[in-house]
């Protein structure tokens, strides 16, 4: 088990920043799950962390050494890749115990821990045949087999199970979360996938544009996003996010001169502000024409869920979507009346996108 | 493409033959007059049926033209050739595709130049070195003087010279530089994943056991197809051992003795001695592209997943 220190790490390409200063405590045993849209930079942070791309400002430790000038072999670092990475022309056996060859170990040993490795990830039955003969699922847990078997420090993951289909991501999911209890190794992850995040991280780092946006436990990025980006980025369906102002008497204004009562935002309705204001969809319920501060909107059209479904509306001007319970039929064109949970509303600054905290 | 139409179909089945019949006939004379007696053979027009002489003019030949000692320097220098060529165009190859050093495209067009530039056309340079290899750095010390400041120091004159005329090593070295096999292996090294390389660095393996064992086992086929091309090539030198061996006796190889075979001017015309020799000496690049064909249009065409 290890700690991964980031301390003011920066890439650039030639001329071209590609991540801008990050700042990261990784603390030992802990699964980090690093979550953006691609081209934030979270593949080339993992990679930097691997040692396969070179530190262009700051430094990177793990277990308290600066890494910066290490090989990736003597990083402690294994790293399952996005195409798997295996070796086409070696058995799963060999591709499993190449890094142990490479060490010279004897071949008694080898394979007693190559053994070892593909029990943990019932890959026995498959160990002489060649990657070419096996699944996408089989194919991916022979590279982890071929991660762990070194025993590393720690695990690194760059998008792993983005080629396979969403059953298999499910399985593969909890097959990470197993592993990653039992040995209990420090673990980065790197995915695009929201959900995959949500589910395996202890801690999350969001990126963007090659800036850390937020970092925190996955329920504190959803519940409290710390800027506009998180907050449009994190949760499925995204946050209704509103540009506006508050007016004189500290209602909210938006859209084409529509009006939310936001008495709850108390302190910080300064009238003039310019703010983006955002509620989720599961925020935002129908209510009758007479509650008090009901947003009138007109319905677009209704996305089937199964369980519930999604109202997409109009309320002057400005799209805003709930979730809803009812099973009742709406027409596109009908008028409905909704109204936003009090506990649910989150205030950004239009200008940087920051929150505003109330 | 898939056309169905019977006069199509006729119309290919007419230009195969007609491209086979072309390059099989002659093969068929050689067969044919090898087989044939003096009288045979000097029948005006010839026979195209095969007689009961091939057996004698075969040993006539190999025995006229030395051809035992002859065929082992011929294999000595073609498996040389391509051993050598084989190895350096790998690992040229290996330094173009997989490091990131600034000279890499000067490095590979370089490379790539020198396909404009095969041994013929630089044949009397090439011969100069081989008379003395170390003829460039010979000159690079008197250039700068080293040599005339060495001799001012210590007394000793300076003189380089290693010798490859009438030696194996002359015979193979100059022949293999290839820039077919480099550019054949680039393009094979580019279609391998950078994720592979990258693998075999997590798993703790040098850049040399990368190429050891995973671009070497990966490129068999390729290497296979590229070894049949230099062994055909290098055992059909004809130039530069004619050159570079005064030696014929000891240094010889059969492709040259192929004149040897060629009757006399006023010596007596048998042709099937000179057919069977052509027949001998034509066989061990034969054998070769019948055994690698397979291996060799697999790895210039597809490759296996």
């Amino acid at each position: 088990m290890a700690q991964i220190t980031i301390k003011g790490v920066k890439k650039n390409y030639a001329k071209t920043a590609v991540i801008h200063g990050v700042d990261v405590n990784i603390e030992a045993g802990e699964f980090v799950v690093i979550l953006g849209p691609s081209g934030c930079g979270k593949s080339t942070l993992l990679r930097m962390i691997a040692g396969l791309e070179e530190i262009s400002g700051g430094e990177i430790a793990i277990d308290g050494t600066v890494v910066n000038q290490l090989e990736p072999r003597e990083r402690g670092c294994a790293m399952v890749f996005q195409n798997y990475a295996l070796y086409p022309h070696m058995t799963v056996r060999q591709n499993i115990g190449y890094s142990l060859k490479v060490a010279k170990l004897p071949k008694a040993e080898r394979d007693a821990r190559v053994m070892k490795v593909a029990q943990s990830v019932s890959l026995e039955p498959f160990l002489d045949r060649r990657p070419g003969e096996l699944s996408g699922g089989q194919r991916q847990r022979v590279a982890m087999a071929r991660a762990m078997v070194r025993e590393p420090k720690v695990f690194l993951f760059d998008e792993p199970f983005s080629n396979l289909d969403a059953k298999l991501r499910v399985a593969m999911r909890a097959e990470v979360r197993r592993l990653h209890r039992d040995l209990g190794v420090t673990s980065v992850f790197v995915t695009h996938d929201q959900t995959e995040a949500m589910t395996l991280a202890d801690k999350l780092i969001i990126m963007n544009a090659g800036n850390v946006e937020q970092i925190g436990k996955p329920t504190e990025v959803y519940n409290n996003p710390a800027s506009r980006f998180v907050a449009d980025f994190i949760g499925s369906p995204a946050m209704n996010l509103f540009e506006g102002e508050f007016d004189a008497e500290g209602q909210f204004m938006h859209g084409t001169g529509g009006k939310m009562n936001v008495s709850q935002l108390n302190g910080v309705r300064v009238p003039g502000r310019k703010v983006v204001l955002g509620v989720r969809p599961e925020g935002v319920r129908r209510t009758g024409a007479d509650t008090h501060g009901a947003i009138p909107a007109v319905v677009d059209y209704v996305e089937e869920l199964g369980a519930s479904r999604l109202i997409h509306a109009d309320a002057n001007g400005s799209r805003i979507v709930a979730l809803d319970n009812d099973t009742a039929e709406i027409k596109s064109g009908t008028p409905v009346h909704l109204s936003l949970a009090d506990s649910a509303l989150h205030l950004f600054s239009l200008e940087d996108g920051r929150r505003i905290s109330h | 493409m898939i056309e169905r139409s019977p006069f199509f179909d006729a119309l290919t089945y007419a230009v195969m033959i007609i491209g086979l019949i072309l390059v099989v006939i002659p093969f068929w004379v050689v067969i044919v007059a090898a087989s044939q007696s003096l009288q045979e053979v000097s029948r005006v027009p010839i026979s195209l049926l095969p007689s009961d002489q091939l057996w004698a003019n075969l040993s006539e030949a190999w025995a006229r033209a030395d051809l035992g000692p002859k065929m082992l320097n011929s294999f000595i220098v073609a498996i040389g050739v391509t051993i050598g060529k084989i190895t350096l165009a790998a690992m040229s190859a290996f330094a173009i595709v997989f490091f990131n050093f600034k000279a890499r495209m000067i490095c590979f067009w370089l490379i790539f130049i020198t396909l404009m530039l095969p041994l013929e056309v630089r044949i009397v340079p090439t011969y100069a070195i081989a008379a003395n290899a170390l003829l460039p750095f010979q000159v690079i010390l008197d250039t700068f003087g080293i040599s005339w400041l060495v001799q001012a120091v210590s007394g000793i004159q300076v003189s380089l010279n290693w010798n490859l005329l009438n030696s194996y090593t002359g015979l193979i070295l100059p022949l293999v530089a290839t820039a077919t096999g480099t550019f054949l292996y680039r393009q094979f090294f580019m279609t391998i994943p950078d994720e592979l390389a990258e693998a075999s660095k997590m798993d703790g393996a040098s850049a040399m056991e990368f190429f050891r064992d995973v671009l070497i086992p990966l490129s068999r086929t390729n290497m296979l197809a590229l070894a049949t091309i230099m062994f055909v090539g290098s055992w059909n030198q004809y130039l530069w051992p004619l050159l570079i061996t005064t030696d014929r006796a000891n240094f010889g190889t059969v492709v040259m003795q192929l004149k040897a075979l060629i009757p006399a001017q006023n010596g007596t015309p048998d042709w099937n001695v000179t057919m069977a020799g052509a027949l001998i000496i034509m066989l061990p690049p034969l054998l070769v592209v019948a055994f690698m064909q397979r291996w060799f249009v697999r790895g210039l065409i597809s490759r296996d997943k």
